[in-house]
């Protein structure tokens, strides 16, 4: 679609966009293709000297174990965050679209964790679960549990995972609830008279034409999963122990910054770039795909 | 809806209130935690209920600071947030609602070009590309600095696309008739898109003063002094995993403070964050 | 006060879609114009080359002496009415009409006196300090006539303003309209598509089709002469019924088996030739001789009149008559109209083949 009526004005436009050109091409652009170049480079050890290594950095990358085990990790924090917050998030949304007195303001209490940053998330469940002092965790402890997520990496996972959750219900809760409300109240009267009850009904009815909604917050949780969790990971456990929690987007930071390895650390940046475009790309065909309904 | 129900709505609020519960109750742990002292905590003796040093663990936290690695009193902190939180969010507002304007209403050779550099950043979070950002910003010499906090950050399609797609809902008409009232480009602007924009732009400033506030991992690479640090960051100092020196209460003190700004602007914000949301991913 | 005169116009859009193709119009000062025809005609595009609000491919458009295709809309001393009213929706009612005055300079108290005063003339001061979203159709109409007039303009300009209005209102403004039009005498061109509204405002009737003007005259004129078959099917109400005819000879043609008298039959039309006969419904008479016999298939009731349909020879008829002049029952109709009344058109062409 496209304005009938336009403004004259030979410059004027370029002007108006340079700042927003200028700020993505410095910030974007740029630092995108360097990424993309220095993945094709190895520097020496004092980072004096650069040379071409082609796809060196890469091969590299896949004959390091920890890498795979980085994106295993990745795969099971991902998996986890989404099912997880996107079951509850559907649960408590389906119970909030029912005409029940009260609904709005349990509407309020459900949205407000999406203003608390990641890192702050991580900081109020880690203290939850800090194995000496937390009060879950003396509670846990005092059922017999050995909990530690400082030395285990499955208990460390745990915390990134609850944590994380936490923080992602309320933005699913929000688009379910939207979805839900989207739906005609006439197609679920008409589902009552031929004599669905309210569970088949939801099954049969509601979770099919919710369908858009829940493959939209699929593709956009594991965005976030990806490069959001960031400051969770680093706040709580900082990737350990020993990188049990250590996620792709973990990687490449610490790779850059402990390591020093930039070659490494850009070449694991560009298969997240491609991974992000890939995942975007698909919900666009989807966004598509809603648009000619 | 259609049926009666044997326990009334009982389950729903059954369902519900635990959720809430869930949501809350770390939140309410923070903030029982910032109200007792060192000892109480570090001994594992915490109740969940508060306690009596509200005040005292508030105004060191806020004016003092904690005496373990980071000194900087959180006020510094919040102070740097805000400017950070602002920053990023009006100058994005400013920087696309012209770079809208211009592709909206303006024909001009390349303008499907410009259109497109700009919506292919949407898929290129700060993450991926994080260390030749830093070295840009390192080389300009805006390390340490609020330019390069929020600069890399302000630049994005979102909001972009937002005002493009108001933009596109405002009758062409308008603007027929403002010509014929012999308003020019700036004109038009300012007596007419602007004002009509009015509820877009509140709704992308609460959304984007939320994604500011709570920038993690630049403002981390991008502050090397204390007295830049923000609060998101700040707290993460505070906090020693292997050590029993962390300050817990003010940890905690941080974390309500750290919250409560953006969450104040989503309560009180409420319609316009949902329409922020829902309309900035669409 | 000025004349409006159209030279050639042309318009091909950027997709290469030609609007208009080729207009030449003179429209005397303080003239009401009124452009007519079917949707997609080209119509709104002509006036918005008047406007200024479209360029103009080819041909020229003078207001008063001055050749204005180069003139931004603000300079040409125009004001458009638009079908949606087009009313800034943030600002009242008074700065609605005040902008167009404020954006030129104009003292403050001028504005003031001249936005009083349209108001007063349209009946909306109290309206003055309310939004537009808080009035009725009909009161955002005469806001955005209220616009147009505070700037004394030299012409204004009138896409379909009255389309968005329900039919009773519709009438109403529309004698409004014209007393306003006919009290400040500004010339005006005026965009339609109902044809109620082109016959009763103007006093210069322009029929447009497919981009071109098929005929501009008086509107009775164009009534009772239509210059070619779409003219004669577009303008009157219920449409003129078209059916075919052999030319018998000098001044007859025969129609459904019956001989009719043609009065202004253009000269040697050759007998044999086949054409397309234009009958009114509100001309033919029901006679108790010898006549047109159509069959009547069912009766319209319209209250002060009745409309009769069958078919003759294949094509659709229509008869007009008062009420209670033929009862309704009837079978059959026998149809007599007088010889001045009878049109003619060439078959392929659709020209009039009268003298
Ligand atoms: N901006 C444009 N680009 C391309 N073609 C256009 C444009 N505007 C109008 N047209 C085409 O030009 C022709 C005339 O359009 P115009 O709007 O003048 O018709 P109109 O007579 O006003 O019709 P209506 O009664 O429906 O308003 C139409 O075929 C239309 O599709
Ligand atoms: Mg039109």
């Amino acid at each position: 679609m496209e304005k009938r009526s336009v403004i004259s004005g030979r410059l004027l436009p370029y002007l108006l966009l340079l700042p927003q050109l200028a700020i993505t091409l410095v910030f974007f652009y740029w630092p995108a293709s360097q990424a993309l170049w220095q993945s094709f480079m190895l520097e020496d050890a004092f980072g004096l000297s650069s040379e071409f290594v082609g796809l060196e950095n890469y091969a590299a990358l896949f004959q390091q174990p920890e890498y795979f085990r980085a994106v295993g990790t990745t795969f099971i924090f991902s998996t986890a965050v989404t099912v997880l917050s996107l079951s509850v998030a559907l649960l408590l949304a389906a119970m909030a679209d029912r005409q029940i007195r009260g609904a709005p303001v349990y509407k309020t209490l459900l949205i407000w964790p999406y203003a608390v940053a990641p890192a702050i998330a991580g900081v109020l469940w880690l203290f939850m679960f800090q194995p000496s002092l937390g009060l879950v965790a003396r509670g846990l402890r005092s059922l017999g549990l050995d909990w530690n997520p400082l030395l285990n990496g499955n208990h460390a996972m745990m915390l990134v995972v609850l944590s994380a959750t936490w923080k992602q219900i309320s933005y699913n809760f929000l688009f379910f609830l939207a979805g839900l409300q989207a739906i005609p109240k006439s197609l679920i009267e008409a589902a009552a008279i031929d004599g669905a009850r309210p569970t088949r009904r939801f099954w049969t009815i509601v979770f099919p034409l919710l369908s858009p909604t829940t493959f939209f917050l699929l593709v956009v949780n594991i965005v976030y999963v990806f490069f959001d969790t960031f400051g969770i990971i680093d706040a709580v456990t900082g990737g350990g122990p020993a990188k049990a929690t250590e996620t792709l987007v973990y990687k490449v930071y610490s790779d850059g910054r402990l390591g020093g390895d930039l070659g490494g650390s850009a070449a694991q940046s560009v298969i997240l770039m491609i991974i992000v475009i890939a995942l975007t790309a698909v919900q666009f065909r989807f966004v598509e795909r809603k648009v000619q309904y | 809806m259609v049926e009666k129900r044997r326990f009334g709505n009982l389950v729903p609020h059954l369902i519900l209130l635990v959720g809430v519960s869930i949501v809350a109750f770390p939140v309410y742990l923070a903030f029982v935690a910032s109200t007792h002292d060192a000892a109480t905590i570090a001994n594992g003796q915490m109740q969940p209920v508060p306690g009596p040093h509200f005040l005292e663990n508030y105004y060191r936290t806020i004016f003092v600071g904690t005496s373990s690695s980071t000194r900087e009193p959180v006020g510094t902190m919040m102070l740097n947030s805000f400017v950070m939180a602002m920053g990023i969010a009006l100058g994005k507002i400013l920087i696309s609602i012209i770079s809208a304007y211009a592709v909206v209403y303006f024909r001009f050779p390349f303008r499907m070009t410009a259109f497109w550099i700009i919506f292919v950043t949407l898929m290129l979070p700060v993450e991926v590309r994080i260390y030749p950002t830093y070295k840009i910003v390192a080389d300009l010499g805006l390390i340490d600095t609020y330019a390069g906090l929020t600069m890399p950050l302000v630049a994005s399609a979102t909001g972009t696309l937002l005002f493009r797609q108001f933009f596109m809902t405002i009758p062409d008409e308008l603007l027929e008739a403002s010509k014929i009232d012999g308003a020019g480009a700036f004109r038009f602007f300012k007596d007419t898109v602007l004002p009509l924009s009015i509820t877009t732009i509140a709704a992308l400033f609460v959304i984007q003063f939320i994604y500011g506030w709570n920038q993690y991992l630049w403002p981390l690479l991008i502050t090397t002094k204390d007295n830049m640090q923000t609060i998101v960051i700040g707290i993460k100092k505070m906090i020693v995993t292997q050590d029993a020196l962390t300050e817990w209460q003010l940890a905690m003190a941080t974390a309500v403070l750290a919250m409560l700004p953006p969450v104040v602007v989503v309560v009180l914000m409420q319609r316009l964050f949902v329409k922020g949301l829902v309309e900035t991913e669409k | 006060m000025a004349e409006v005169v159209l030279k050639d116009v042309r318009k091909t859009y950027a997709g290469g879609v030609e609007a208009v193709k080729g207009v030449s119009l003179d429209i005397p000062d303080g003239g009401f114009c009124v452009l007519v025809g079917p949707s997609g005609c080209g119509k709104s595009t002509l006036l918005r080359m008047i406007a200024g609000l479209e360029t103009i491919t080819a041909g020229s458009v003078a207001i008063g002496p001055r050749v204005v295709n180069d003139v931004e809309p603000a300079d040409r001393d125009i004001a458009m009415v638009f079908q949606n009213y087009a009313l800034y929706p943030h600002m009242s009612v008074y700065d609605n009409m005040a902008y167009g005055l404020k954006n030129r300079g104009t003292p403050k108290d001028e504005i003031d006196k001249r936005v009083k005063e349209a108001a007063r003339i349209l009946a909306i001061e109290s309206f003055l300090a309310r939004k537009p979203r808080a009035l009725s159709g009909g009161q955002r109409q005469r806001v955005a006539m209220g616009r147009a007039i505070v700037r004394k303009p030299q012409v204004f300009l009138f896409d379909e303003p009255l389309s968005n209005l329900d039919a009773k209102l519709r009438v109403q403004m529309r004698v409004e309209i014209k007393r306003l039009q006919r009290a400040l005498g500004v010339t005006s061109v005026y965009v339609t598509h109902d044809q109620v509204e082109a016959m009763t405002l103007s006093d210069k009737l322009v029929v447009m089709n497919a981009g071109n003007v098929e005929q501009v005259g008086l509107p009775n004129d164009v009534y009772k002469r239509p210059a070619s078959r779409f003219v004669a099917t577009f303008i009157g109400s219920p449409p003129m019924n078209i059916v075919p005819g052999i030319v018998e000879g000098d001044g007859r043609v025969a129609v459904g088996g019956h001989m009719l008298a043609v009065a202004d039959m253009a000269p040697g039309l050759a007998p044999g030739t086949v054409l397309d006969v234009g009958l009114r419904p509100e001309d033919l008479e029901v006679s108790g001789g010898p006549g047109i016999r159509l069959p009547v298939d069912f009766v319209e009731e319209l209250g002060a009149t009745q409309l009769f349909h069958g078919k003759l020879d294949g094509a659709e008829m229509v008869v007009q008559a008062p009420t209670g002049a033929i009862t309704s029952d009837t079978r059959q109709l026998t149809l007599t109209i007088d010889a001045a009344k009878v049109h003619l058109f060439d078959r392929d062409t659709g020209a009039r083949r009268g003298r």
